[in-house]
């Protein structure tokens, strides 16, 4: 199989990545740090699932925090049931998630973008309501869920569900980078920029925006999934926090949503900055940190940080006409 | 189920649905007249619930308090809706996604602004009509619902006779219709959307003091309206105002069935659930224009 | 019969209590040139858009290569070989010229041959036949409007379509650049390619059409040859008297 020169160097960099990663196991001792590192990792997965769907195709999820916790609460369900193996759990949420992205996209692409946005918060609310009133998934006070002993190769658990992330935020941004240089990217912007224009074009722009909805809400599940053994506890406020929905979207609409890099950008910057301000402050101030950078970056900054540092290279924003790196 | 429940039922959904039409006005008026996507309108009656309550600790009567706020509000609405017009709808470039953003963007601040000025707990005004209940026979009907029923009443006939009485207002209702032939006519359609999204505002104002009257209130109420307003504004069509009568007669009933049958944690899923059901088989609603 | 590419068939179009289209039908034959008139809101557009399938008809049939299209979405359309162009250039804003040519090669020519296709190659010489190949790299929003008007039709070329719709592609440009949008429309013609022609450039469409058609309040009030189209009483009562 033929492999493009940028998919090879993209694959190498990814390998470097985990071996640094699997690295900084063995040679690190600090909880927190990959405490710290694992959120940073799940804001990339979160924020390159967000943007498939709403950088690409222009349709904005508001809901982003159902998807995760479907993920959060499928690991849960399958490991309380039959002690599902952790990478079980992934795959599941992963369905799961992709599923619930398919349904919700039936229901509202056929329409104009904002009822698809009311439709995932509309999802939010009424999942949370139904696992609130889920006695088996912990209802409104939670699950405490106790984490298995250290696997092979890995020091703790703890450990070991870091360097899963770091792989499923490899596979996500693998994925979103596929879809952005192949004839589906292609067709995705060409929704975004004039969906009627596309129809007409012979874009099948139902079923791109499905596939895309559905791959995005996968994603976000895959996320999702290893949740509750990072936490040792999973309850509802914490999965279906606001702070998911609004740090899903302004991750790559701050880091640039033409590029795949972009939402990483975004997830590091802000979940780095979080981190500071939630230790340092309080955590309300830190998620209103991130309202406001959404607000000033949607009204000065459209293009986000990728937008203004072509600018500052004194070129128009990237235009895209080829496979890139 | 007992008949009596039943009545019960009907009886508050029936006063509950005109409250939500009421609250819904200014979303009518946004997003179904001026195609704004005001995803924050709910944030806004919550904005102004809470400034009736701390006008409210001043001794001022919640609707007092409401009628003070709503010049307030109206200046409000014109500087966002002229921010907004100038930032995104006039260069028309990926307006959808940057405007909705947007308003998100908004209504997740005022939440997170009302949570560091005012916590999360749930805060309640007091009035004479707050806590006492009319007897009907077997039935109690609170004061302040029939109060929040009363004043949907007049907020509605006012709004209706003025977009079909006033020069303004009429000017409203066109620009909706056709810029373009207000545009000939002399008239501004700028000007005229910028004072609509004041009205807008102003309406949520006193709305807001409505929502407190009718219960208690916390930030997070925001995005189960978001619930209740986009579904009675869906399920009536877009751009009809009296619609929304009926469709928040609808919406209060049924959540007030499902209130008395399965309990106050299902209550907004039933928003919700309706919105979702009316975009899957009609979405231009029942009177969408 | 067998020589009619495209018959409409009694089609009606409502929205809510206002009639666009009644009773519409005409057959438009292979290769032909055919011209589309009327006043402003007579149903022009929202004929091509039942065509073309942005709207689907309420009543009667739209036939294509004596197929029933009515219920098809518009991008299966698009792959049977019908293309339009839009009245408000409508291109894809953050893609460049040739990219926006790129997209229906990928998906209405080569869908089944991705990795063979050099759809480079094809896009940029369906530039060179519109005279736009010095603008292939340009972001297409830095278009001048004579330039976005032939890129909506090297657009629908690139669908390589059977069927060409060209909706009022040269509103509002000086004389020189709608010879040059006539020429275009010519050259394409004579290779095969069946036009249907909407426009309000009278000398233009009676040049352009062998036979022209005009629509008033949803209903066809003449049809014929330009000559006749322009002498009949009803079609100058449509234009002058309303």
């Amino acid at each position: 199989m033929k492999v493009e020169p940028g998919t090879k160097r993209f694959l190498i960099g990814a390998i470097v990545f985990l071996a640094l990663v699997y690295a900084m196991t063995r040679a690190v001792s600090n909880e927190y740090v990959f405490f710290a590192l694992y959120v940073v990792l799940q804001f990339i997965v979160l924020a390159t699932a967000w943007n498939i769907l709403g950088g690409y195709a222009g349709y904005v999820n508001f809901g982003s925090g159902a998807f995760f916790a479907v993920g959060a609460y499928t690991g849960v369900a399958l490991f309380k049931w039959v002690d599902a193996p952790v990478l079980v759990q992934v795959v599941a949420g992963a369905t799961m998630s992709g599923l619930l992205g398919l349904a919700v996209g039936a229901l509202s692409l056929r329409l104009r973008g904002i009822f698809f946005s009311i439709a995932t918060v509309a999802i939010a609310i009424i999942l949370e309501t139904v696992v609130v009133n889920t006695p088996y998934l912990g209802g409104a006070k939670g699950l405490p869920i106790l984490r298995p002993g250290a696997p092979p190769l890995f020091h703790s658990y703890l450990e070991f569900v870091f360097f899963l992330m770091a792989v499923i935020a490899v596979v996500a941004v693998f994925c979103a980078r596929y879809v952005e240089t192949s004839w589906i990217g292609r067709g995705l912007r060409a929704i975004r920029d004039n969906e009627g224009a596309a129809e007409c074009s012979g874009v099948p722009t139902l079923k791109l925006k499905l596939f895309a909805a559905t791959l995005s809400g996968a994603l976000m599940g895959a996320a999702g999934a290893p949740f509750a053994l990072y936490l040792s506890f999973i309850e509802p406020t914490s999965v279906f926090n606001l702070n998911y929905a609004v740090s899903a979207l302004a991750m790559p609409i701050i880091g640039g949503m033409s590029h795949w890099i972009g939402p990483v950008i975004g997830a590091v910057l802000l979940g780095t900055v979080q981190q500071l301000v939630t230790v340092t402050i309080s955590s309300e101030l830190n998620v209103l940190v991130v309202g406001v950078l959404l607000v000033v970056f949607v009204v000065a900054a459209p293009d986000g940080i990728l937008g203004l540092v072509a600018k500052l290279r004194r070129r128009r924003p990237p235009v895209r006409q080829e496979a890139p790196a | 189920m007992d008949l009596q429940l039943l009545f019960e039922a009907t009886v508050s959904g029936v006063m509950l649905g005109c409250f939500y039409a009421a609250v819904s006005l200014g979303l009518s008026i946004a997003f179904g007249l001026l195609d704004v996507p005001h995803i924050a309108h709910p944030a806004f009656l919550v904005l102004g619930a809470f400034g009736a309550y701390l006008l409210g600790g001043y001794g001022l009567d919640p609707l007092v308090a409401g009628l003070l706020l709503m010049p307030v509000f109206f200046v409000f609405g014109l500087a966002v809706y002229q921010f907004y017009y100038a930032t995104f709808e006039r260069r028309g470039t990926d307006t959808g996604l940057r405007g909705l953003a947007f308003f998100f963007g908004v209504a997740f601040i005022v939440e997170i602004g009302l949570i560091l000025a005012f916590g999360v707990d749930q805060r309640m005004v007091e009035a004479p009509y707050i806590g006492h209940s009319l007897e009907l026979g077997e039935m109690r009907v609170p004061y302040r619902m029939l109060v929040a029923f009363g004043m949907a009443l007049v907020l509605m006939g006012l709004l209706t006779a003025f977009l079909s009485r006033t020069f303004t207002g009429r000017a409203i209702k066109a620009v909706a219709q056709d810029e373009g032939a207000l545009r000939l006519m002399g008239v501004d359609p700028v000007r005229v959307k910028r004072f609509a999204f004041g009205l807008a505002t102003a309406v949520a104002a006193i709305a807001g003091a409505l929502l407190i009257i009718v219960g208690p209130v916390d930030p997070g109420l925001g995005r189960i309206y978001i619930g209740r307003t986009f579904c009675v504004v869906v399920l009536a069509g877009l751009g009809s105002i009296p619609g929304t009568v009926v469709a928040g007669l609808i919406l209060g009933v049924a959540e007030s069935l499902v209130l008395t049958t399965a309990g106050a944690a299902w209550a907004p899923a039933v928003a919700f659930g309706i919105l979702l059901a009316v975009l899957a088989v009609r979405p231009a609603g029942l009177f969408g224009r | 019969m067998s020589d009619a590419l495209l018959r409409v068939d009694g089609v009606s179009k409502h929205f809510g209590g206002f009639t666009a289209l009644s009773q519409v039908s005409v057959q438009i034959r292979r290769g032909e040139r055919f011209g589309l008139i009327g006043p402003n809101g007579s149903g022009k557009t929202t004929l091509i858009n039942c065509v073309s399938g942005a709207f689907f008809n309420d009543g009667g049939a739209i036939v294509f290569e004596g197929r029933d299209i009515s219920r098809l979405p518009a991008y299966q359309r698009t792959r049977l070989g019908i293309a339009r162009s839009f009245q408000i250039p409508r291109p894809f804003s953050s893609m460049s010229v040739l990219e926006n040519l790129i997209v229906p090669l990928e998906y209405v020519v080569h869908r089944g041959s991705l990795h063979t296709a050099d759809t480079r190659g094809e896009a940029m010489e369906i530039l060179r036949g519109m005279g736009l190949a010095d603008k292939a790299l340009t972001q297409s929003n830095q278009l001048s409007q004579v330039e976005l008007r032939k890129l909506e039709l090297a657009r629908a070329m690139a669908a390589r379509p059977r069927l060409l719709i060209s909706d009022e592609a040269m509103a509002g440009l000086s004389g020189a650049e709608v010879d040059e949008v006539l020429d275009i429309l010519f050259k394409l013609n004579e290779s095969g390619i069946t036009i249907i022609m909407i426009e309000h450039i009278m000398h233009a469409v009676m040049r352009f059409s062998q036979r022209v058609m005009c629509l008033d309040a949803g209903r066809i009030i003449c049809e014929g040859t330009p000559a006749e189209t322009v002498a009949n009483a009803d079609v100058q009562r449509a234009y002058l008297g309303h």
